[in-house]
């Protein structure tokens, strides 16, 4: 068994060592918010938190994750959609197909974590999720909205 | 059970609960079949009821809108709901929206028309007979406020819901008087709107599926999790044509989780095992030998020079014809010539091809991310081996379409063929972005020789457009054909007309098709064939008006006095952008117009290259649509229909070597991402009186405008896709 701890809670799971995170999240532990795009680390749509830092969970073995490493999925990102990102992805209508959408919030809300206003110079260069319908233009305004507080911006 | 409820519909209902109950021991299913939450909650007896096929109105009032296309991320959804809302006069915040069944459909008679989710075709083909749905709910809710007060109804008003009597002074609610609504006789004279009076239509409202796309709980079809469920990893040849020669079973069955390991059809191999990440393990591990048939040793070359020939061919397929191209061609003072093309190219929807399936010798039922659920529907019961009766499909929000997921469910049968090694038991058959990859249906490869007169005043007098390659009806639907042509190739290139016609009057003017189809399966690609004609036309008449010294927007204006709309988004993209005006120092220009998918498009991009590599700063796109339902939602799909469209233009082939595709993940085939993302202003300007659509048209300028523009900076014409391929660098 391997122990995790997930979304603030601690679970033990029954996975090969070299299970991805990803698919242990999505079969084990049952939270399919978290999605599989490419497996090689290339699109984000698996991004989740590891101690706060964004990681591409596709391409990481769980027993590289220590019990005491804290894994946040979108679920557990707010309890309400209440996380500035979500509040501003809702605002702005950000998801188009969607699938890409909760990696694409996980990373931003990484990202503002360590840097709460970024440049749109800094957000583009850091958010390198693959999104096929091709949002970036209000996820780039999500962000920046955001990254002011505001919960408004489109009618 | 209600009595208002349609009989048909009713059985329908007790039908479909006592088939899933029966085969899979009743599913307490994780998200909600249409009409299976109510008869839960409820009790099967206690149904809300049905106003009409559109509309359900719950006693608190809820209005449940019933749709019937795919939502893939377009908006479909939302607009189809306003479209319904706006008649029936509820109150939008009490909108949901649900999926009927294909198999619901056919049992009532295909009440809900047509599920096909393509070719942009999601409102502008169902939006008059949506809304006389609407319509119809809401004068049988009037008529049965207005019975119950012994009033006329023609004075009762409606407001949000809200049924009001002025002259006595009477009130009531759709969710009080829906059940006696639900026992009238359906109104036959029914009179819309006039589309200046909408309030919900017409209006940038927030989609209706954004909440659940926020914080993780929408359920794509990749995340439904049934009790009792297996997981399927597949293998199919990677050579199209092939077949499976051999596999060692034995090898891989004691491995973690496994519990079957079966051939699927001719060509594929399939593991089944408690979860997907073990079935894949097994899958990699398991040793398989192909015959790869007759195609294995094809390689992208010899698809080139199967096109060349076609370059040149006498025999050949006529989309448009008038005057004498040849004797035009001939008395020229000035002859242009260009050849360009296009590679294969896959739709790489960031949900890969999924399907879960529960079969048994009486029944199959599936859970599919279709875009179009009548189709599926026919795909399950073929591969099940059973009436279409027996079977349904329960349709889910894709994670992207793009055309992959609707004229074509070889995945969906796939995952039936597994299934049936497992009787009785739920499987969900997931295709890593590998398999995805290399069994994609491709954007068709095509070459266009282009020869264009120009007489000695600069005026363009003559044009022969000669496209070779593959048509993607031969391949899906050869009963579309017309006379062995398939008309689609000629998308946007059509003589005037309401639908793809190009926009230009050339006094002599030939376009056709030799048609030379390699192994590689094509598919319906977002933009379908607009997005090459666009390519070869606009890039094309970008050197014509070099050729002819003059100015690519005074050029293309001089032809287009016959196509008014063509025109005036042409002329508006270019006005915004101020094409009239130097742009900024080393920011070059360059446009395009198209008109396909009912809807006129143009765009003006501004780019510049920096040591061979493009940056596209900023683009201009305007678009008449006809009717803009929901310009939030349209702006949306312009600004993505760009990074589709330019992904594929600057970055994106499928190349083919010993008879597979080379590229196998998003290392090898690149997307754009959000450091390339140009700023992208929309101009919608709908003219009215007729409905286009928005979620593929605008791609196909996306390229050219850019091409055009890339010209503008380095002098290099790129003719062949994608622009990687060209050394853009200053010698």
């Amino acid at each position: 068994m391997i122990r995790l701890n997930l979304n603030g809670a601690v679970r033990e799971v029954d996975a090969e060592p070299d299970t991805p995170l990803l698919w242990v999240i999505r079969e084990q532990a049952g939270l399919t918010g978290t999605k599989y795009g490419c497996g090689i680390a290339q699109c984000g749509a698996c991004t989740v938190h590891i101690d706060g830092v964004a990681v591409r969970s596709c391409s990481m073995p769980v027993s590289s994750v220590t019990p005491d490493q804290k894994i946040v999925t979108i679920e557990g990102l707010s309890p309400d959609r209440s996380h500035p990102v979500q509040k501003a992805w809702a605002a702005l209508d950000v998801p188009q197909c969607g699938f890409c959408q909760t990696g694409m919030i996980m990373a931003s809300a990484a990202l503002l974590a360590q840097n709460p206003h970024p440049s749109e110079a800094e957000i583009r260069s850091e958010i390198t999720n693959i999104c096929r319908c091709g949002t970036y233009s209000r996820v780039l305004a999500g962000i920046q909205l955001a990254a002011q507080g505001g919960e408004t911006g489109r009618g | 059970m209600t009595a208002q409820t349609h009989p048909l519909a009713a059985s329908s209902r007790r039908g479909f609960l006592a088939g899933a109950a029966a085969i899979a021991g009743g599913f307490s299913l994780g998200f909600r079949i249409p009409f299976a939450e109510e008869a839960a909650a409820q009790g099967a007896a206690s149904l809300p009821p049905e106003v009409n096929a559109w509309v359900v109105i719950r006693p608190d009032e809820t209005v449940v809108i019933r749709i019937a296309r795919s939502e893939m991320g377009q908006g479909t959804l939302t607009g189809l709901a306003q479209l319904v809302a706006e008649e029936l006069g509820c109150d939008w915040n009490k909108v949901v929206t649900e999926y009927p069944t294909p198999g619901q459909n056919v049992a009532r008679g295909r009440v809900w028309g047509d599920f096909g989710t393509g070719g942009s075709r999601g409102i502008r083909e169902s939006h008059e007979y949506v809304r006389k749905g609407g319509a119809a709910a809401r004068m049988m809710l009037v008529e049965a406020a207005a019975k119950d007060w012994g009033v006329p109804a023609a004075e009762c008003r409606v407001e949000r819901g809200t049924i009001t009597h002025a002259a006595t002074g009477r009130t009531t609610t759709y969710g009080a008087v829906a059940g006696e609504a639900a026992k009238i006789t359906p109104p036959k004279d029914i009179v819309l709107k006039d589309p200046k009076d909408w309030t919900i239509a017409g209006k940038p409202l927030k989609r209706l599926d954004t909440l659940e796309k926020v914080d993780g709980s929408q359920i794509y079809g990749i995340d439904l999790t049934l009790p009792g469920m297996l997981n399927a990893a597949v293998k199919d040849c990677p050579v199209t044509g092939g077949t499976v020669k051999s596999f060692d079973a034995k090898a891989v069955e004691g491995m973690p989780g496994v519990k079957k390991v079966v051939q699927v059809g001719d060509s594929g191999v399939a593991v089944i095992a408690d979860t997907f990440w073990r079935a894949k393990t097994a899958l990699d591990a398991l040793p398989i030998v192909w015959d790869d048939g007759p195609n294995g040793k094809v390689s992208s070359a010899d698809i080139a020079a199967m096109l060349a020939e076609g370059l040149d061919a006498k025999e050949a397929y006529i989309g448009n014809k008038g005057g004498d191209v040849e004797g035009a061609l001939k008395g020229a003072a000035k002859v242009v010539e260009a050849t360009y093309g296009v590679p294969f190219q896959n739709h790489a929807t960031m949900e890969p091809m999924n399907a879960t399936v529960v079969w048994t010798p009486e029944r199959c039922e599936a859970w599919a991310p279709t875009q179009n659920g009548e189709a599926a529907l026919a795909a399950v019961a073929e591969a099940a081996g059973l009436s279409a009766t027996k079977c349904d499909v329960h349709k889910i929000h894709l994670g992207g379409g793009f055309g992959r997921r609707g004229a074509t469910h070889d995945w969906l049968r796939q995952a039936v063929t597994i299934a049936k090694e497992m009787p009785g038991t739920p499987v969900k058959m997931i295709w890593t972005r590998e398999e995805d990859m290399l069994h994609g249906r491709y954007h068709p490869v095509t070459q266009c020789r282009m020869r264009a007169s120009l007489d000695d005043k600069g005026n363009l007098t003559g044009l022969h457009m000669r496209i070779s390659g593959q048509s993607i009806l031969a391949s899906v639907a050869p009963n579309r054909m017309v006379d062995g042509k398939d008309p689609v190739v000629f998308q946007g290139l059509n003589p005037s007309g309401p639908e793809a016609a190009i926009g230009y009057a050339i006094p002599n003017i030939l376009v056709d098709h030799a048609m030379r189809n390699p192994h590689i399966l094509p598919g319906f690609w977002r933009g379908v064939n607009m997005n090459p004609n666009a390519i070869y036309l606009e890039c094309f008449m970008d050197e014509l008006a070099h050729a002819a010294g003059q100015d690519p927007l005074a050029f293309r204006l001089k032809l287009m006095g016959n196509h008014p709309k063509h025109r005036a988004v042409l002329q508006a993209a270019a006005d915004k952008a101020g094409w009239d005006t130097k742009p900024a120092a080393g920011i070059h220009r360059g446009l395009a117009q198209m008109m396909g998918f009912g809807s006129y498009v143009a765009a003006v991009a501004e780019v510049s290259v920096d040591d061979g590599k493009v940056k596209v700063h900023r683009i201009v796109a305007a678009t008449d649509c006809g009717h803009a339902l929901n310009p939030q939602q349209i702006e949306a799909q312009i600004g993505g229909s760009f990074v589709y469209g330019l992904s594929a233009a600057l970055y994106q082939e499928c190349t083919v070597k010993d008879g597979r595709i080379e590229q196998t993940n998003f290392d090898t085939y690149p997307v754009m991402r959000l450091d390339e993302m140009p700023v992208v202003e929309s101009i919608i300007m709908p003219s009215g009186g007729f409905w286009g659509g928005v979620g593929e048209p605008t791609i196909a300028v996306a390229a050219p405008a850019v091409l055009n523009a890339i010209f503008a900076a380095t002098g290099k014409r790129v003719r062949q896709m994608p622009v990687k391929n060209t050394d853009l660098r200053q010698a």
